[in-house]
């Protein structure tokens, strides 16, 4: 089985760790994941803002990067959800036969990290240990486009040392939408303060979701309240053990906590 | 009435002023939150819920390739019942077709009973202006009209109001155009409902003329359907002696067989009840019982350009429940008047621009993009509209629409991020770069961090970057990108 990593633009720029904790987790789990570096963008934040023409180079770049893949795991469900469902729209837009065909050959691999390793691998004990007191946001691509249902919350239970705690309001969009976070800034705000809100009333000291840019937005939020509660992709999570614990900052306190000059 | 929603600015604008109100912040939170639970609970007890949704889209998709063969089928049952059909191209010649009918019986009032296609096409502006009062007879209607106000949701337009404004609203403007509330008028929902029933009745019994809307209009026997919960719109369609139903040529269904399931789906989706309290069918004229005289104005106002649309027509399944602005976190927040139309939420945002077209106006272009794309509106629809997947087809036709000429900036950094992130070794080379910035950025004194990533505050240049950070921190770029570490370590064996 021939496992092609898909980072996402988001994390190879910003999250890298995630990335890491991806490799880290596959490989305890047997899975040698390959990192082709053609890889770019889905071009998920073209289509999604209707510059569909400026998407096509970006879908043929994917279709090249991961044409040679059983399955291509990804620690997002938004661009899972993009390669799925919005590649084929691209590709028709392109009037090339050639690009619908890598379409259809290349978009049903595509699949999200829960997805993988509880459908794939068939493994809902990952093997980490995390002892803290964690809520879970279900991002709305995930939940909605994919249905990962209660993947990643099974996951989650299974972490030795981890106190799963309910999310009020748990199914509601944290406003972030991609470019609507700064198209329409203030409604995404508004949406992001509430959804911040539940997470405080929540208790837990760390928020886990399955979309870092999900948690850019949240997080940062979070971060500007001076509230104290970090956020952390799901990846992170499940590749924390405690023998490695230290990489994560498993054991650690959550470190939200301003450092003055 | 002077209120309107013309000259409304574009949602992010109008959605900002809206957020600022907090009374009506706390109102939709309140009442979307109480409808959102209502639904689900009846919803669920519905065991072939998805196979109801399944038909209920297949029996509208199959009316709407058929549209024309359908349209005439009611035109012709209508007329054999003594009915009489007039075709309206846009509201123009809608609203002129009915005020031309009160004229003709000298009228100067009419009773109304909700109707969105009414609404839509401005119906009761058209009369003021011809001398012709309309008087809104549904509860919330009347409040709206009272406090000169404007809809803000297609089933319960007065949603953005609580009972102690809408006190303050009777008590101020009842007497203005009929009978006043009473002195002791309270806020409790029963008292206000008397004092509205009162107020009405005295229209009810006056009136000559009623102009309703339709939900459904049966093909096969020119049956008109109101669906209601007051009995408000059973008085105006039973007692004057003459009648016009503005209906959306989309409303028509083929058979009483197919009338079913939109009876199973509707009520549940809208009000979350199993059953609506009154439902009143109607075909023609009835000798010596109701209106003796009856009209029914078929009106397109962008409907056929809607139907052409593939992406797009599938909007016109809609059968006006609202389940999908009480699901919608932005409608929660903003309220219906920010998208400007008597179409507000997620269906608003994608029925205005199909009926007007795109391209054409700022405030138009900008619903379409209203929406963080979360799905739980199609998950919410009794017809299965995939409400996102328009949304992104229609920001598509905003975007084209707007090709040649000058390039907004936005279309700028999308082309300039687009050819960059079409290529690995130009994407390795600008992560480069950004990595390098990060690193430089962490190694300034002062400022905040995150764990052990350094977090910046506003960014102070105008654009995204302010829009982003005005509120949320953002971490400045990773010292390395995974795919240089990935490159370095050669496949990160170490990890």
């Amino acid at each position: 089985m021939r496992v092609g990593l898909m980072i996402t633009c988001i994390n190879d720029a910003l999250f890298p760790d995630t990335g890491r904790s991806v490799v880290r987790l596959l490989r305890r789990l047997g899975v040698d994941v390959e990192f082709p570096p053609g890889q770019t963008c889905c071009g998920q934040p073209m289509v999604n803002t209707g510059y569909f023409d400026e998407a096509v180079p970006m879908v043929r770049n994917f279709v090249d990067a991961f044409a040679d893949y059983d399955y291509v795991v990804t620690p997002s469900g938004s661009c899972t959800g993009s390669a799925r469902h919005q590649h084929e729209l691209v590709a028709r837009r392109s009037g090339d036969p050639g690009l619908v065909r890598a379409v259809e050959e290349v978009a049903p691999r595509v699949v999200e990290l829960s997805e993988f390793l509880v459908d794939v691998l068939g493994v809902v004990d990952v093997g980490a240990y995390f002892p803290h007191q964690v809520t879970y946001h279900p991002t709305c691509h995930s939940l909605r486009m994919l249905g990962v249902g209660d993947r990643p919350t099974r996951l989650l239970e299974a972490v030795q040392g981890l106190r799963l705690v309910e999310l009020p309001g748990a199914e509601q969009c944290c406003g972030f939408g991609g470019t609507f976070a700064v198209k329409n800034a203030d409604t995404s705000v508004a949406m992001g303060f509430d959804k911040a809100r539940h997470v405080l009333d929540s208790g837990a000291e760390v928020l886990v979701a399955g979309d870092n840019s999900c948690l850019l937005h949240i997080g940062g939020l979070l971060s500007r309240q001076r509230s104290g509660i970090r956020v952390m992709h799901l990846a992170d999570v499940l590749a924390s053990t405690e023998k490695d614990a230290g990489q994560t900052g498993a054991t650690g306190p959550a470190k939200t906590e301003e450092k003055l000059p | 009435m002077t209120a309107t929603f013309v000259g409304m600015p574009a949602f992010p604008e109008a959605a900002r002023r809206a957020l600022e109100n907090a009374q009506q912040r706390h109102n939709l939170a309140h009442a979307t939150g109480t409808i959102r639970e209502k639904r689900a609970s009846v919803v669920a007890e519905v065991d072939e819920w998805e196979g109801l949704r399944l038909a209920g889209a297949a029996i509208k998709d199959h009316t709407l390739r058929h549209l024309d063969d359908q349209l005439l089928a009611l035109e012709s049952a209508l007329q054999e019942r003594g009915a009489t059909v007039h075709w309206a191209r846009d509201a123009d010649e809608a609203c002129r077709i009915v005020a031309d009918i009160a004229h003709a019986h000298d009228l100067d009032e009419v009773v109304k009973v909700k109707s969105m296609a009414t609404q839509e096409i401005g119906l009761n502006e058209a009369l003021a202006a011809e001398g012709i009062a309309a008087w809104e007879t549904d509860l919330a209607e009347l409040i709206v009209q009272l406090g000169d106000d404007l809809p803000s949701h297609i089933l319960v337009p007065a949603i953005h109001r609580n009972r102690s404004e809408i006190r303050e609203i009777f008590r101020t403007s009842m007497g203005e155009v009929g009978r006043p509330a009473p002195d002791a008028l309270s806020d409790d929902p029963a008292d206000l409902a008397a004092a509205a029933r009162l107020h009405l009745r005295e229209k009810f019994l006056r009136a000559k003329m009623a102009v309703s809307g339709a939900n459904f209009a049966v093909a096969e026997t020119g049956t008109l359907v109101v669906v209601e919960s007051e009995g408000n719109g059973r008085m105006c369609l039973t007692l004057p002696e003459v009648l016009v139903s503005v209906v959306g040529i989309e409303k028509v269904v083929p058979t009483w067989q197919d009338l079913e399931v939109f009876m199973q789906l509707l009520p549940r989706s809208s009000t979350g009840e199993r059953m609506n309290p009154y439902t009143s069918t109607w075909a023609g004229v009835v000798p010596d019982d109701g209106p003796q005289e009856v009209h029914v104005v078929l009106l397109d106002n962008g409907r056929t350009r809607a139907l052409a649309d593939e992406v797009g027509r599938q909007a016109l399944r809609c059968i006006r429940c609202s389940a999908c602005l009480n699901v919608c976190p932005v409608y929660e927040r903003t309220g219906g008047h920010a998208y400007g139309s008597v179409y507000p939420g997620p269906i608003g945002a994608i029925l205005n621009p199909l009926l007007r077209g795109v391209g054409v106006d700022e405030q138009t272009d900008s619903l379409p993009y209203a929406s963080s794309l979360c799905g739980a509106c199609f998950e919410a629809c009794p017809v299965r509209i995939d409400i996102p997947s328009v949304l992104v087809e229609l920001r598509g036709q905003v975007v084209d629409a707007h090709r040649g000429g000058l390039p907004k900036p936005e279309a700028v950094a999308m082309r300039g991020a687009a050819w960059v992130l079409s290529s690995g070794t130009r994407t390795a080379r600008s992560e480069r770069a950004a990595a390098f910035a990060g690193r430089l950025l962490d190694k300034m004194p002062g400022g905040r961090r995150q764990g052990e990533r350094r977090v910046l505050g506003t960014i102070p240049v105008p654009g995204p970057g302010t829009a982003w950070s005005q509120t949320r921190d953002v971490p400045v770029p990773a010292k390395e990108s995974f795919r240089a570490w990935w490159s370095r370590t050669d496949g990160g064996d170490e990890a």
